[in-house]
């Protein structure tokens, strides 16, 4: 049987799991990809947003052909309260080198394009079949079990998302994942004709949006809002800490329907047609929470690894996805010269991740999710910067104050000490 | 604020294929309130129902397969949580 098993069966047809294939299909290696959903990217979703720069590295010029919806070009992070929001606005040209670009995207048109890409370099590709158990052999996984069929390989690469059921049944995977290291995201996308959308928020043609927004729309819990310009829709969302979920006094939906209500949000919206509705947990607790990546036979990569980053400014996990699919087939490919597709064989995955920015990234930012955990930062900070915004520009006939008395009053209701303790350990922290 | 979101119409936009044969999740007979109102709380599709009567109600017909309920109380209340079958389930036309 060994002479017909595949190099590498890819289980998860997302960025990771397609990205490993392409290079993998590239070497000329007879790999095979499984995913449960009709077409690749089915089951996936994103915020919205694919630092450019871990693709364009294996395709080079990639956005020309690939679907992305916008260049982001304007950058906006708000302070929100129910009733307020305070932003600041970032807006640039493209940049002078496509590593540094990023885009909007929608993973169901996205993730087909790249599959299509490591389909025509040869890799083959089955959907809509559920992997259901791993072959083990000795102690070594050895193949697939999907639809009563067994396939084997000598690597079984697991991509199958941050719920990894089959990183659970090997153990690798924490059984259960701490609620405290996960978030639930939730988006709507909303159509709104081109023009219109442009005109709302001042971009041209190709332009696009990428907006934050802290405290309010998470209901003070970590996480947050965000907002993505596509070509013509608006990605629309907000991502809520678990770790404390019980505590809310609003459920996740209704938080949602609250941002969309927010006077902020509301007239970007207006008119538009909801068009899907959709949600996702995200790995939020960084390098903290890496389960084990390398066993005989096996290697786990992507969201089922955990690679994901959250510093508030900036989140990042598809570009982590697309570097950690890419040494997870490297590492295969190097352990094909040698035949050893044990965990010794597969080591240079590790290395790989180790040199590369994925793990020192991580690394340099392992303390961000700790100091994600304060809920000043989503309750107290917010309000504080919106209440100094109103003390500011209300005039209403009462004898004024001098700006310097104004803010300090408002720092004070915070507490000197909370401000000089929370701006070391977020200096520190990112 | 805003009035009561009803998620229902937001999943009527979605595109389904129930697996009618096959739950892949199951909640425990009896389950524990606390753990229950967690999920009522932060499930995205409002899955689970707590009626006027004081009976619970969950229906997986609508599940977004975003791990949520799997994460909080899949070793409490959840009999079962699994994917579904190949083929069903949510999909996703944007993501």
């Amino acid at each position: 049987m060994s002479e017909e098993a595949f190099d590498a069966i890819i289980v998860g047809a997302g960025l990771a799991g397609c990205t490993a294939a392409l290079v993998l299909a590239q070497a000329g290696a007879d790999v095979l990809v499984i995913e449960r959903g009709n077409y690749a990217g089915s089951k996936n979703m994103t915020g919205g947003r694919l630092y450019a720069h871990s693709l364009e590295k294996l395709i080079p010029g990639f956005a020309k052909n690939a679907p992305i919806e916008r260049l982001v070009t304007k950058e906006k992070i708000s302070f929100m309260t129910d009733d307020t929001g305070v932003t600041m606005d970032y807006h640039t040209v493209r940049p002078d080198a496509p590593v540094k670009e990023s885009y909007t995207v929608l993973r169901g048109k996205f993730d087909q394009w790249l599959a299509e890409q490591a389909e025509n370099a040869g890799a083959q590709f089955i959907t809509g079949i559920r992997v259901d158990n791993l072959l083990m052999r000795d102690g070594k996984v050895v193949g697939v079990e999907a639809d009563g069929d067994e396939l084997e390989a000598k690597v079984v690469i697991l991509a199958d998302g941050v719920t990894s059921i089959l990183g659970e049944k090997l153990g690798m995977v924490k059984p259960r994942v701490s609620a405290h290291a996960t978030a639930v995201c939730v988006k709507e996308l909303i159509e709104l004709p081109k023009g219109q959308l442009q005109d709302r928020f001042n971009i041209t043609d190709e332009e696009g949006v990428a907006w934050l927004f802290a405290g309010n729309p998470s209901n003070g819990l970590m996480g947050g809002g965000f907002l993505y310009t596509n070509e013509s829709s608006i990605s629309l969302g907000l991502v809520c800490g678990l770790g404390h979920i019980e505590d809310s006094d609003k459920t996740v939906p209704q938080m949602m329907e609250d941002f969309k209500n927010h006077p902020v949000i509301k007239p970007l919206i207006a008119g538009g047609k909801m068009t899907e509705y959709s949600a996702h947990v995200v790995p939020e607790a960084g390098i903290n929470m890496l389960p084990e990546l390398i066993r005989d036979g096996v290697m786990l990569t992507g969201d089922a690894a955990g690679l994901c980053m959250n510093l508030g400014f900036n989140v990042r996990g598809m570009d982590l996805a697309i570097a950690a699919g890419e040494a997870a087939a490297k590492a295969v490919l190097k352990a094909k010269e040698s035949n050893d597709f044990s965990a010794t064989g597969l080591a240079s995955y590790q290395t790989l991740l180790d040199e590369s920015f994925v793990m020192q990234d991580m690394k340099l930012y392992k303390n961000a999710p700790a100091f994600m955990e304060n809920p000043r930062i989503f309750n107290t900070y917010p309000k504080m910067v919106a209440n100094i915004m109103a003390d500011m520009f209300t005039v209403d006939g009462t004898p004024s104050e001098p700006l310097r008395k104004k803010i300090m009053k408002r720092c004070k209701e915070v507490g000197y000490m909370n401000l000089i303790k929370d701006g070391i350990k977020g200096v520190q922290a990112i | 604020m805003s009035d009561a979101v009803n998620v229902d119409v937001k999943l009527g936009v979605n595109k389904f294929y129930v697996d009618e044969e096959q739950p892949h999740i199951v909640i425990k007979d009896h389950p524990d309130m606390q753990e229950f109102r967690k999920l009522m709380i932060a499930c995205p599709a409002g899955l689970y129902k707590l009626l006027d009567d004081g009976s619970i109600r969950f229906d997986y017909a609508g599940c977004l397969e975003c791990g949520t309920c799997k994460i909080l109380c899949g070793d409490t209340i959840l009999e079962k949580w699994e994917f579904p079958r190949g083929t069903f389930g949510i999909e996703y036309r944007y993501g």
